[in-house]
């Protein structure tokens, strides 16, 4: 019985970040709009753009190829696959020691493999920019997010993800400044990644400087819807991730009962909406770089990452 | 017994590549030779394979050939049985490969020959058992590969890949016949357990550790001694190519791990740990750096081996610094990653090689420049290389990533370390490591993507057909390999413990396969886990259920069409994105520190109808330090002395005499 109920919720994590992907997608548009004093479009209308491409029919490039045709379903389950094994409104769930943050590191890192050749697919020269520049932002942003995991693991002993979140649960993690690089490294990583201002811009498709938005330029119908949820999953993923390493208060503990996970599921939901609008502040605030000042800024959260990392292998103090 | 088996597998290969030279014509020829070395690659793989599982102790044999007072000694044991399985595995696919591939072979009577005697070579280094026979064997190993480079000698490149892979051969096998001089010391015990047995003082250990560097350093491409290696292996036939950089690497790794963690024994100094892990670490981004600079697909290849054998070394070395502090459980995990990568780059990348053999007889091009589009006419190809590809670039849940991520865990043990020294270089090599695969992701984006998708950028590339079923079916099994020793990383772990026990003091990780759901736990209270069975189960379903759900309930309808492009109708191929385009903004980004890359856009004035053009000027800091000025100095040397070869007889016999009288004083003095 406790097995069926361990499974039970490891399913009800998985669909839970599904369904609330694109609401964090829409909440994030809409205070964006509400700070640039727009009215914007209504909370809703990421499921609705999902609904719609859904059922269009796909309009395939003459020269696309299969893997076109597979890339967004490969990219959909990596990202899927990596968001549920973030510990979001309970810990230690059943399947949470499948992989640890390495993997989910290494698993983000398939699914944008396959975006960048997608990219590369139809042979086009929009989507060879988008596919050399996401390359290139990775080549800085992924061993950026590895030193943090470093850091963090040194603090833990483990890079098992739930262990982390209840370690740093425990009272004598205090303020570290090792912590605080890690902290400012994986936003840093967080905002390049999710292609955001000021590295990329989630909102446009008419710009010599798009990164993101360029690579998928020939997807439509469900495979854009594919690929459109992934990305929000993705944006999910990053937010879960700094909820649960920085600030893994009320999580539920695995096997805690029906009132703790619902509390457990409230908590999670503040927290979203509460980066969700740390985030839209950020974007309004800055202007976007130009694509060669990305690798200063991506170099930074390297060197921060292993700043923190070298403070920990000099001192477990710090 | 299984040696004397062992032993006479490459007698066979030897007979064959004899039987090659008198009647190695196509087509019936190749087909010959290539089916004896496959079934003979075969049964020693299932030989050392029975070996390793039987867990049984070391065989040896004395054979009364070589020198009269020492003979020729041989062994097996689990490192031996180890490398015999990488060996015998990339030399058995690349037979069947080439079962196909050879029949396209224009020079077949430069091949054939030496192919087998190339696979003898390989195992008997595996296998022998003392200093004359490992050095017989290697030398043995680099000629016959040296004459498969030189296979297609017509091309100036070729030939001055042969002349540069010749002269690092030499100086390689040069330092390695130091590095035994010193280890048998002054009584010539060259047998490997005299060696073993025998005491070494502490500088001498140290000096034997640079040779070992060089020596096997050389062969396997540790930067900066890998500069013969990006121009050797692509002038090989493809299947050679594949062997060299797969297989032959490994050999060279094997030297390096009998020489000092078998016959040197424990090592005395911390720093030496160290000293290899720097070196890996450079290596492995340098090489991925240089890879990304190239649009040679081989030369891509081999450069990108150059990354993984500093992968290899990033273990070797953490393995070495824990050692010397005593931390045999942590050595034990290093090892376990470094061997574990050593078999998974034999995989994927004689897979990758075996791919690009293919394309090459397709389209007669390996210049990504003149690709693209390949995917369309070579399907399977297509597959089997983004397998390859995937795997290279450590994707989970395939094998290349179980052993960075034990490489990783192992380098999270580093903070126990009690010097300095090796604290702060633990993290900075885990940068880099961190660094060379994402760049290693981006490397094999532009490899694949260039070569295989888009549209094809030439008639060649138009025109390709897919390859034959040998080949398909070589590939296909090494890809399957991939697959499931990155799903199963726990057996495979298993498989290695022997191996890391026989040399870390016995001490070996814990057993995998009992743990629930086949999950990898390197070390038990450290609770970090990976399991990559499930990753690819829930992957497999979560995708397959997105296409089910989607393809039943919403819409399956598809249309063709022109390429949307931003509203930029009817492109020609020459718009996409080409190689060199492709790696600009990390050229950009790293380049222009690593190799002073330069870029200059000539415009011309408004009204003249030239074109523009755009120049990128690189340099190879390695080259340019470390080669050209010796090359400099040995040409003016040789100027300088040239009239020393018209003298008369008179004056060379004087010559004689005063060299003669000099070498005799010195004795008389030092002595």
């Amino acid at each position: 019985m406790a097995l069926i109920t361990d499974y039970l919720v490891q399913g009800c994590q998985m669909l839970l970040i599904l369904l609330l992907a694109p609401l964090l997608t829409g909440w994030v548009r809409v205070i964006k709009a509400r700070l640039l004093r727009r009215r914007g479009s209504p909370l809703l209308q990421p499921y609705r753009d999902l609904y719609k491409l859904l059922g269009k029919e796909v309009v395939l490039a003459e020269s696309a190829s299969w893997l076109f045709r597979v890339a967004p379903y490969l990219i959909f389950a990596a990202i899927w696959v990596a968001a549920a094994l973030v510990p979001t409104f309970a810990n230690g769930l059943l399947f949470s020691w499948t992989a640890d943050l390495i993997a989910i590191v290494a698993l983000l890192g398939s699914a944008r493999f396959f975006l960048a050749l997608a990219g590369l697919d139809v042979g086009t020269s929009f989507g060879g920019i988008g596919s050399s520049r996401e390359m290139m932002i990775a080549s800085l942003a992924e061993p950026a997010m590895l030193m943090m995991v470093f850091t963090l693991s040194l603090l833990a002993g483990t890079t098992e993800l739930s262990a982390v979140a209840r370690f740093m649960l425990t009272a004598d993690v205090g303020l570290r400044v090792s912590l605080g690089l890690a902290l400012l490294a994986l936003m840093m990583v967080a905002i390049a990644e999710n292609a955001r201002i000021p590295v990329d811009n989630p909102a446009t498709h008419l710009e010599l400087t798009m990164v993101h938005e360029a690579m998928v330029l020939e997807y439509s119908g469900r495979h854009l819807a594919l690929i459109e949820l992934a990305a929000s999953l993705k944006l999910l993923l990053y937010l879960s991730l700094l909820a649960c390493i920085f600030a893994p208060w009320g999580m539920a503990a695995a096997g805690a009962g029906l009132a703790a996970y619902g509390i457990g599921l409230m908590v999670y939901v503040i927290k979203l909406a509460f980066g969700g609008v740390l985030l839209a502040l950020f974007e309004t605030s800055v202007a976007k770089m130009r694509v060669f000042r990305v690798d200063e800024f991506l170099g930074a959260a390297l060197m921060l990452g292993l700043l923190g990392a070298l403070l920990l292998f000099v001192s477990r103090e710090l | 017994m299984t040696l004397p088996l062992l032993l006479a597998l490459p007698m066979v290969l030897l007979a064959v590549g004899v039987y090659a030279v008198i009647a190695a014509r196509p087509p019936h020829g190749s087909r010959q030779v290539y089916s004896v070395a496959l079934a003979v690659s075969t049964v020693a793989l299932i030989a050392a394979l029975a070996y390793l599982a039987s867990g049984q102790a070391p065989e040896t044999l004395r054979l009364p050939i070589g020198l009269p007072w020492l003979g020729a000694h041989f062994r097996l044991d689990p490192l031996a049985a180890f490398f015999l399985i990488v060996v015998n595995l990339g030399s058995a696919v690349a037979s069947l490969f080439a079962l196909g591939y050879g029949q396209h072979e224009t020079a077949p009577e430069r091949v054939l020959p030496f192919y087998p005697a190339f696979l003898a070579g390989m195992n008997l280094v595996l296998l022998a058992d003392d200093a004359f026979a490992f050095l017989f064997a290697w030398e043995f190993m680099s000629l016959s590969s040296w004459a498969l480079v030189m296979a297609h000698h017509q091309d100036p490149a070729n030939t001055r890949a042969g002349y540069l892979y010749l002269v690092m051969a030499c100086f390689g096998t040069l330092a390695l016949l130091l590095t035994f001089g010193l280890l048998a010391g002054p009584d010539g015990g060259y047998n490997f357990d005299a060696i073993r047995a025998g005491q070494i003082t502490p500088g001498l250990a140290a000096l034997v550790l640079a040779l070992a560097l060089i020596g096997a350093g050389s062969k396997a491409g540790l930067v900066p001694l890998h500069v013969w290696l990006p121009l050797a292996h692509p002038a090989a036939p493809s299947h050679v190519s594949a062997l060299m950089s797969g297989v032959m690497t490994k050999v060279a790794v094997y030297g390096f791990i009998r020489i000092i963690f078998d016959l040197l024994g424990e090592p005395v100094a911390w720093w030496w740990g160290g000293m290899v892990l720097a070196l890996g670490g450079i290596t492995a981004v340098l090489g991925v750096l240089y890879a990304l600079m190239q649009h040679d697909l081989k030369r891509l290849l081999a450069y990108h081996t150059v990354e993984n054998i500093g992968i290899i070394f990033i273990g070797l070395g953490l393995a070495l610094a824990f050692q010397g502090n005593q931390m045999y459980a942590s050595a034990a995990l290093a090892l376990t990653a470094a061997l574990f990568h050593v078999l998974n780059h034999s995989l994927f990348k004689s897979l990758l090689f075996l791919g690009t053999g293919a394309v090459l007889t397709a389209t007669g091009e390996r210049d990504m420049e003149h690709l693209g589009g390949l995917i369309h006419p070579m399907p399977y190809t297509a597959l089997a290389f983004l397998i390859g590809a995937a795997a290279i670039s450590a994707l989970p849940p395939l094998n290349g990533f179980v052993s960075e991520w034990l490489t990783f865990q192992a380098i999270l043990l580093s903070p126990e370390l009690p010097q300095w020294l090796l604290k702060f270089l633990a993290p900075a090599v885990g940068a880099l490591l961190a660094l060379s695969a994402a760049l290693a992701a981006a490397c094999f984006v532009k490899a694949f993507g260039i070569t295989f998708l888009g549209r094809p950028r030439s008639p060649v590339a138009a025109q390709a057909k897919e390859t034959d079923r040998y080949s398909l079916t070589a590939m296909f099994i090494l890809a399957g390999l991939c697959v499931v020793a990155g799903i199963l990383p726990g057996l495979v772990v298993d498989g290695l413990g022997p191996v890391v026990g026989s040399l870390n003091g016995s001490v070996q990780l814990t057993t995998q396969h009992n743990q629930p759901w086949l999950t990898l736990v390197p070390i038990v209270d450290v609770k970090s886990t990976y399991n990559g069975l499930l990753v690819m189960l829930f992957m497999a379903i979560s995708g397959t259920l997105a296409a089910l759900l989607i393809h039943r309930l919403a819409s399956n309808k598809v249309r063709r069409g022109p390429a949307w492009d931003c509203g930029f109708p009817d492109a020609s191929p020459a718009t996409q994105y080409t190689a060199g385009s492709f790696a600009q903004p990390i050229r950009r980004v790293f380049g222009s520190v690593v190799f002073q890359a330069r870029e200059r856009v000539t415009m011309p004035p408004p009204g003249d109808l030239r074109p523009a053009k755009l120049e990128v000027r690189m340099r190879d800091p390695v080259w340019e330090i470390g080669y050209a000025p010796i090359a400099t100095a040995v040409v003016a040397l040789s100027s300088r002395f040239n009239y020393l070869q018209y003298l008369t007889i008179r004056r060379y016999l004087g010559l004689v005499f005063g060299a003669l009288v000099l070498l005799l004083l010195g004795m008389v003095l030092w002595r």
